[in-house]
C-alpha cells in the first residue's frame, strides 16, 4: 500500500517538474522570456541549488557556515580552468568544480567543526576570504582581474537538470537515517552523540555535501557570465545565500526554494531603484522575520501530501 | 565475569574531586542502586562511564574491555545507553523520530543506498520504523507520535528518554533520576515497567535515585556515594541499617521514605 502511494507521489513530481522545465525551455525558445529575465531565470535557478545546500550545513545540521561564496568560487574557478584552459567538456568540469569545493569543504570542516556558533561562523567567513585572497594571488587563474572569455556553456537545461539533481540528493538525505543524524546534531549534539552518533562525520559529511553543490553552483554561474573574478564570491554572497535559508526557515527545503525564487525575482524587479532597492529590501526582510521569526515555513515542508487523497489507512501497519 | 568494573575512579575539577577511588563491580542481568545526597558524585559517575568527561585516574572495563578516551558515541556502541538528569530529548522532533534516531548505529544502509533510495534503504527503513514503533506501544508512546517531545506531559519525556536510550540497543542501562517530577503512581508503574524491560531485553542496569523506597524496593544491590566517595555498598536491607549512609544523609530518614534533600 505505501509502495503505491510512493511511486505515485513520485509520478506527479516527476511529471511536475517536467512540465516546469518544458513550459519555461518553450518561453524561452519563443523570446517571451527576454535576455534580461533570462539573465534572472538562470540565477533564481543557481540560487536555489545554493540555498537548498547551505540549508544542509546550516537548517539541518545546525552548523553556522558564513563560506559558502568560498566553495562556490572554488567550484567556479576549477571548472573554468577545465573548460578555458584544458579543452574539457562541460559535464567533467561541473563534476570537478564541486569535487574540488567539496574537498575544500572537508579541508576547512576538519578542524573548525569543532568550533560551535559564532567561533565556527567567524571561522567559515574567514576561510572565504582566504579564497579569495588565494584567487587575487594565482596568475594562472587571472589573478586580481579573474578570468575572462568562459566559454557560454550554461543554459537553462543544465540548470534546470542540477537544480533537480541537488533537490533530490538532499531530500532523500534528509530523510534517511543519516538525515536524522545530522538533524539529532542540530536539536542536541550531547545527545546524540550519546545515542551513538559519530557527530565529527556527520558534521564534515554535511560540510562537504553543501559545499559540492555549492561548486556546480558555481561551475553553472562562472560558464553563463563568461567572467569571475575574486571579488565575484565576497562575504555579501555568502550573506545573501544565509539570508534565504534563515528566510525560508531554517530545515524547510521548500522554504529554500521559496525564498530564493523570491528573492531572486524581488531583486530583479528592484533593480532599477538602485539605492532605494536595497531600503525596500532590507525593510522586507525586517517585516518577515518579525512576523514570521522561523522563516516562512519552518522546519516544515511543503507536500504533494496535501494535495492527493489520503489512501493506505486501511492497508494495515507500514512497518510488517 | 563482570559486565562492568571501574578500578580506583576518579576525577577532580580543579580541587574538588567529584568522584574519588570508585570501584563498581555490576554481574549482568543485575539492577543496581546509586544513592547518595546531593553533590556526591552520581551524575558525575555516569559522565565518566559514557565518556562526556575522562577520568583523572582509574579504569573502566566494560565487557573485558578498557572505555577510557573513548568517545560518547563509540561507547554507546559498545554496549551502554543511559538518559539523561536533566531531560536532553530532540525537543523540536517527533516521538518517532526521536527513537529512530537511536536506532541510527544498527541501521545498515550507506548514505549512497538513501541518496539512490536503493532496495536497502527501504528495507533499512521498514526495520528502524517497526523496531521503533515496538518501542512506542511497550512505553505506551503510540498515542504521541507525532508530537513534537517537548510538547510531551514531564511524565512521558522521561518515559521517552528511556525508550530512547532502549532503542541504541545496549547491554548497560543507566537510569539518572528516571522517576524525577512523577507522582507516586507514576512512579510505581515506571518501576514496574524499568523490572518488565530488565528481563525483557535481558539487561543489567544501574539506576540513580533520590526517592529511597523507589530504590531499596527494585535493586538488588546499592552502592552509597557521599563526597565522591564510596561510603557503603550491600543488599537493601544492610544499606537501610549502615551507620554510615545514616550519617550521610544527616539524619534525613532512610526507612523507606523519600528524603527530602530532594530535587535540584
Ligand atoms: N563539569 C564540572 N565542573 C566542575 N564541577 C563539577 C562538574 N560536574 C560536576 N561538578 C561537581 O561535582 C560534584 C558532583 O556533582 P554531581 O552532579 O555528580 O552530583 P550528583 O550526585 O549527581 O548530585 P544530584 O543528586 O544533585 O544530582 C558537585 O560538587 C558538582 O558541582
Ligand atoms: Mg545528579
Amino acid at each position: 500500500m505505501t509502495k503505491v502511494q510512493f511511486s505515485r507521489k513520485n509520478f506527479f513530481a516527476l511529471a511536475g517538474a517536467l512540465l516546469v522545465y518544458f513550459i519555461i525551455a518553450s518561453l524561452l525558445s519563443t523570446g517571451m522570456i527576454s535576455k534580461f529575465q533570462e539573465i534572472n531565470l538562470m540565477m533564481l535557478g543557481i540560487n536555489i541549488i545554493l540555498a537548498v545546500s547551505l540549508n544542509l550545513i546550516v537548517g539541518f545540521t545546525g552548523q553556522l557556515a558564513l563560506g559558502h561564496a568560498g566553495f562556490m568560487a572554488v567550484g567556479a574557478y576549477v571548472a573554468a580552468v577545465l573548460t578555458l584552459k584544458l579543452h574539457q567538456p562541460f559535464l567533467l568540469a561541473i563534476i570537478a568544480g564541486a569535487v574540488a569545493a567539496a574537498i575544500a569543504g572537508l579541508i576547512i570542516g576538519l578542524p573548525t567543526l569543532r568550533l560551535k556558533g559564532d567561533y565556527l561562523a567567524i571561522a567559515t567567513l574567514g576561510f572565504g576570504e582566504i579564497i579569495k585572497g588565494l584567487a587575487n594571488n594565482i596568475n594562472y587563474i587571472g589573478g586580481a582581474a579573474g578570468m575572462i572569455g568562459i566559454p557560454r556553456l550554461t543554459n537553462w537545461t543544465w540548470v534546470y537538470l542540477m537544480m533537480v539533481v541537488t533537490i533530490i540528493v538532499t531530500v532523500n538525505f534528509i530523510n534517511s537515517t543519516h538525515g536524522r543524524a545530522c538533524i539529532a546534531i542540530r536539536e542536541n549534539e550531547i545527545a546524540a552523540e550519546t545515542m551513538g552518533i559519530n557527530t565529527t562525520y556527520y558534521k564534515v559529511l554535511a560540510f562537504a555535501m553543501g559545499a559540492f553543490f555549492a561548486g556546480i553552483a558555481g561551475a553553472l554561474y562562472a560558464h553563463y557570465f563568461y567572467l569571475i573574478q575574486p571579488t565575484t564570491f565576497t562575504f555579501f554572497r555568502s550573506f545573501d545565500i544565509l539570508v534565504m535559508v534563515v528566510f525560508g526557515g531554517l530545515g524547510s527545503i521548500t522554504g529554500s526554494i521559496i525564498a530564493a525564487a523570491g528573492i531572486t525575482i524581488t531583486n530583479a524587479a528592484l533593480q532599477d531603484l538602485a539605492v532605494l532597492r536595497m531600503v525596500i529590501y532590507a525593510l522586507l526582510l525586517i517585516v518577515i522575520m518579525v512576523f514570521r521569526p522561523q522563516g516562512l515555513m519552518g522546519t516544515g515542508e511543503f507536500t504533494l501530501d496535501r494535495w492527493m487523497p489520503k489512501r493506505g489507512e486501511a492497508g494495515g501497519s507500514a512497518g510488517n | 565475569m563482570a559486565l562492568l568494573e571501574t578500578r580506583g575512579l576518579t576525577i577532580s575539577f580543579g580541587g574538588l574531586m567529584a568522584v574519588a577511588n570508585v570501584d563498581l563491580h555490576l554481574e549482568p542481568g543485575e539492577l543496581v542502586g546509586l544513592i547518595g545526597p546531593n553533590g556526591a558524585g552520581k551524575t558525575t559517575i555516569f559522565n565518566l562511564l559514557t565518556g562526556v568527561y575522562h577520568p583523572t585516574r582509574g579504569e573502566i572495563i566494560f565487557n573485558g574491555r578498557s572505555l577510557v578516551g573513548l568517545k560518547p558515541y563509540q561507547i554507546t556502541q559498545r554496549g551502554i545507553a543511559r538518559t539523561f538528569q536533566n531531560i536532553r530529548l530532540f525537543g523540536e522532533l517527533h516521538v518517532l523520530d526521536n527513537i529512530r534516531i537511536a536506532y541510527h548505529w544498527h541501521s545498515r544502509y550507506r548514505v549512497i543506498d538513501a541518496v539512490l533510495r536503493l532496495p536497502s534503504y527501504h528495507r533499512g527503513e521498514a526495520e528502524i520504523l517497526s523496531r521503533s514503533k515496538e518501542l512506542m506501544r511497550i512505553f505506551k508512546l503510540e498515542s504521541y507520535q507525532n508530537e513534537k517531545a517537548k510538547n510531551l506531559p514531564y511524565g512521558e519525556q522521561r518515559r521517552l528518554e528511556i525508550a530512547r536510550a532502549l532503542a541504541a540497543r545496549p547491554r548497560l542501562l543507566l537510569l539518572d533520576e528516571p522517576a524525577a517530577g512523577m507522582n507516586p503512581q507514576e512512579t510505581k508503574e515506571l518501576m514496574a515497567l524499568i523490572n518488565w524491560v530488565r528481563q525483557e531485553f535481558d539487561l543489567t542496569i544501574l539506576l540513580i535515585e533520590h526517592d529511597m523506597s523507589l530504590v531499596m524496593g527494585i535493586c538488588e544491590r546499592i552502592y552509597v556515594l557521599d563526597y565522591g566517595q564510596v561510603i557503603a555498598e550491600g543488599p537493601p536491607e544492610a544499606i537501610r541499617n549502615n551507620e554510615r549512609v545514616i550519617e550521610a544523609y544527616l539524619g534525613q530518614e532512610v526507612n523507606g521514605v523519600a528524603p527530602q534533600g530532594g530535587k535540584s
